[in-house]
């Protein structure tokens, strides 16, 4: 052996065989199946974007003159705007479609829909469903990239990405961390999707809901179950709370909400419970006095704001990295 | 029609070089079986030729398996009120190509098959236009409501050879008591998929699966408890029953206790609950939504020992037809069932194939297992018989493409599946209903 075996082995790592592949998916339809290196990637370029987001001039031209349609068949000023400004800043024209307004309500099923907005030749679509897989089913008719915000209680991934960017920015890291998600974890794509993406970047993921709210099997995903906040929340880093929908919380799955806030609602002593630096966060819409206590969540400890912020560069960051895989006019990729 | 089953059949054919195989008597040799006016008049080895007309046909099997003609339990046709999705023609000719000569028709029409005219008509249809014998089954309750009885009387007459609300459980226990005691004075035999309607509103097998995929489970449970309260009320009314579709290795533990107490009741399976599991939905397609749902591997393996047990003697393709209308939706959007008439019987096949159950026993719960327990003639070889027969060749490799299908509608859980072991031709009362083109 005449080379050092240092420079051999680096050499061997830096051969194409060895290299993490570049982003190359064609849809954001969920986190399951995504590898760590591209999540790793959207989050760094989300970084970036958060300081564009910051400047006066907010404006980029990556993407002009592409469309973006937002097709949401159900309400969501949050996300959809989110999504909105996203795409502004990225330079596209956005065009809003909500399912009031459309032929939805007139019988047309959901592939017609898919159908009829393909041939309007958008860039870039982004969908949110009431079931579970719809977005799936939508992109195989799509020839453009299509961004899942949200498909029944299946995944929500950009939700789990800018969590994740929270997480990673306040924290410094991800990997190691010990993250509860608590609440209606049986009907949340969030839960789902922060699950599948803080197991593939290394973190503990708890968590914590009455039984009546856990989906069965949810600890094949990867997580520890508890059935108490007094149990599951010491020695977290990261408290993540989900939105209980009101019409669960009256009889069906739980008793009623008081109840409900009485043993699962994070109010001052809980947050105390877990490791003194321990963030807070929700997806929003929150029902204050429901499942969080006003005082937390607008507390010191509370990141709900930060999130909002983090959800526009993540967004920014997949539509770039989606459309990087798009050819351009003379068919070249970049 | 030519090819109606009342049309006169030849005279006389004899197969040759047969490996026959009756499970009704438990035959399994190399002989030559003579049909005679479309009833099996002999089966032996080396029949003699020189008795025989002028106008005798001879077809050589070439060594391949002669069987009795499948009997298929459970059948969903859209005729009438879905013609779009199945007619009587256009599933009597699928029937005939996967080796089906008489199929059992669900009530589940519109209108729902609650009336002794109604019987008439699908009778009257099929002379007209099937192949194969279409026997209707009857619904249990007026317009399948779950509340108020049908003529068990006058539609037995008619022509029902069962009673069922097909796709929909009766919720109530004083209905189905009632329906149990009211069908004994007819020897009525009551036919039930049980899936309580509230623990059971999910839309697939509750499990990792559905909990990854964010999906309502429905419970095995859901199976396994109103099936447990029909049998206290077959217990209590002595009543003839069949559990038509199980899916779980408790309701067939179930049904064989009460069997073992001496109550008149039976088991059976779809066949995609022996060949599939929930891992099969993959991403959500929907051809993989059917009803009872696909069970994880533990209980596919418990029914595939259903049937070697002896625990279930029928296994039925649950023939459902769909169209895109409601197939091609969001999952928990779409509606229940598959097509299966084609794919029953190699589907079947792979449990002698691959999980060591014989050929004769795969057979019988096609055939004799089916019949006897709908107290048909058919499912048999023996002398007298109406010569109901498939020619198979139980090895045969192929693969299942969704346009070679003969059924109206195309929601196959099989597509593309590899299978071992295909019909090669079919008769009804000795007369060629299917031929496989070399």
């Amino acid at each position: 052996m005449t080379n050092s075996s240092s420079t051999s082995a680096s050499a061997e790592l830096n051969a194409p065989a060895f290299r993490p592949k570049p982003f190359n998916l064609r849809h954001l339809l969920g986190i399951e199946g995504i590898s760590t290196a591209d999540i790793t990637h959207l989050l760094d370029r989300a970084d970036e974007m958060v300081a564009i987001s910051r400047q006066v001039e907010k404006k980029r031209h990556t993407l002009s003159g592409r469309t973006l349609i937002n097709l949401f068949f159900e309400n969501s000023t949050r996300t959809q705007s989110s999504f909105e400004i996203a795409g502004k800043r990225l330079g596209m024209d956005v065009i809003n479609m909500a399912v009031q307004t459309s032929s939805v309500k007139k019988g047309e099923t959901l592939l017609d829909t898919a159908v009829t907005l393909n041939a309007m030749q958008p860039d870039l679509l982004v969908v949110r469903h009431n079931a579970a897989g719809a977005v799936e089913l939508l992109s195989q008719k799509m020839s453009c990239p299509v961004i899942n915000a949200g498909d029944g209680a299946h995944e929500h991934p950009t939700q789990a990405l800018l969590d994740a960017l929270t997480i990673r920015r306040t924290k410094g890291r991800i990997n190691g961390l010990t993250v509860a998600i608590c609440g209606d974890i049986a009907h949340s794509r969030v839960a789902r999707s922060n699950i599948h993406l803080l197991n593939a970047m290394g973190a503990q993921v708890r968590v914590i809901a009455p039984s009546t709210l856990l989906p069965g099997h949810v600890e094949d995903l990867g997580v520890t179950v508890y059935k108490s906040m007094e149990k599951g929340l010491p020695g977290c880093d990261v408290i993540m709370m989900l939105r209980l929908q009101s019409e669960r919380m009256s009889g069906a799955f739980i008793p009623s909400a008081r109840e409900y806030y009485r043993f699962f609602g994070l109010n001052a002593e809980r947050v105390a419970l877990a490791k003194p630096d321990a963030i807070v966060m929700h997806p929003g819409p929150m029902n204050r006095g429901v499942e969080i206590a006003s005082t937390i969540a607008d507390g010191v400890q509370s990141v709900i704001v930060e999130q909002v912020e983090m959800g526009v560069a993540v967004r920014m960051a997949v539509m770039e990295a989606l459309h990087r895989q798009q050819p351009d006019d003379e068919g070249a990729v970049k | 029609m030519k090819r109606s089953i009342t049309a006169k059949p030849p005279r006389q054919k004899l197969f040759i070089n047969a490996r026959v195989i009756d499970p009704s008597e438990d035959l399994d040799i190399h002989a030559d079986v003579l049909v005679t006016k479309g009833r099996i008049e002999a089966i032996g080895k080396g029949l003699p030729r020189d008795d025989l007309k002028k106008s005798c046909k001879i077809v050589d099997c070439k060594g391949m398996v002669l069987a009795p003609g499948l009997v298929d339990a459970r059948v969903f046709i859209g005729e009438p009120g879905g013609e779009h999705r199945e007619t009587i023609k256009s599933a009597s000719r699928a029937a005939a190509s996967g080796g089906v000569t008489s199929l059992v028709m669900m009530p589940d029409t519109n209108p729902v098959i609650d009336d002794a005219a109604l019987v008439e008509f699908i009778r009257q249809t099929a002379r007209e236009k099937s192949r194969i014998r279409v026997l209707p089954s009857a619904a249990l309750s007026k317009g399948q409501n779950g509340e108020e009885m049908t003529e068990f009387g006058l539609l037995s007459d008619a022509g029902a050879v069962a009673f069922t609300d097909g796709r929909k459980t009766v919720d109530s226990a004083q209905m189905m008591r009632r329906a149990l005691t009211y069908a004994g004075d007819f020897d009525a035999l009551i036919m039930a998929a049980t899936r309580d309607s509230s623990l059971g509103g999910g839309v697939m097998n509750a499990g990792l699966s559905a909990t990854r995929m964010g999906l309502p489970g429905i419970p095995r449970e859901a199976e396994i408890i109103p099936l447990e309260r029909d049998m206290r009320l077959v217990a209590m009314t002595r009543g003839r029953y069949h559990a038509s579709t199980l899916s779980t290795s408790d309701s067939v533990d179930v049904i064989s206790r009460a069997r073992d107490n001496g109550l008149d009741v039976s088991a059976g399976v779809a066949v995609a609950n022996l060949a599939l599991n929930d891992n099969d939905i993959g991403s959500y397609r929907t051809f993989f939504r059917v009803s009872p749902p696909l069970r994880g591997e533990d209980d596919r393996l418990a029914m595939i020992e259903g049937v070697r047990s002896g625990k279930i003697d029928i296994i039925c393709s649950n023939h459902d037809p769909h169209d895109v209308d409601t197939k091609r939706l969001p999952f928990a959007e779409a509606a229940d069932g598959a097509i299966g008439l084609e794919s029953l019987l190699a589907a079947s096949l792979r449990l002698h194939h691959t999980n060591d159950v014989s050929l004769s026993r795969v057979l019988y719960c096609l055939s004799t297992g089916p019949a006897r327990r709908l107290g048909l003639k058919s499912g048999t070889l023996e002398i007298g018989a109406a010569a109901d027969m498939i020619l198979l060749d139980p090895d045969m490799p192929w693969i299942l493409h969704e346009e070679e299908l003969r059924s109206r509608s195309r929601n196959t859980a099989f597509e593309g599946a590899r299978f071992q072991g295909r019909v090669l031709k079919t008769f009804v009362d000795g007369r060629t209903v299917f031929s496989r083109d070399a």
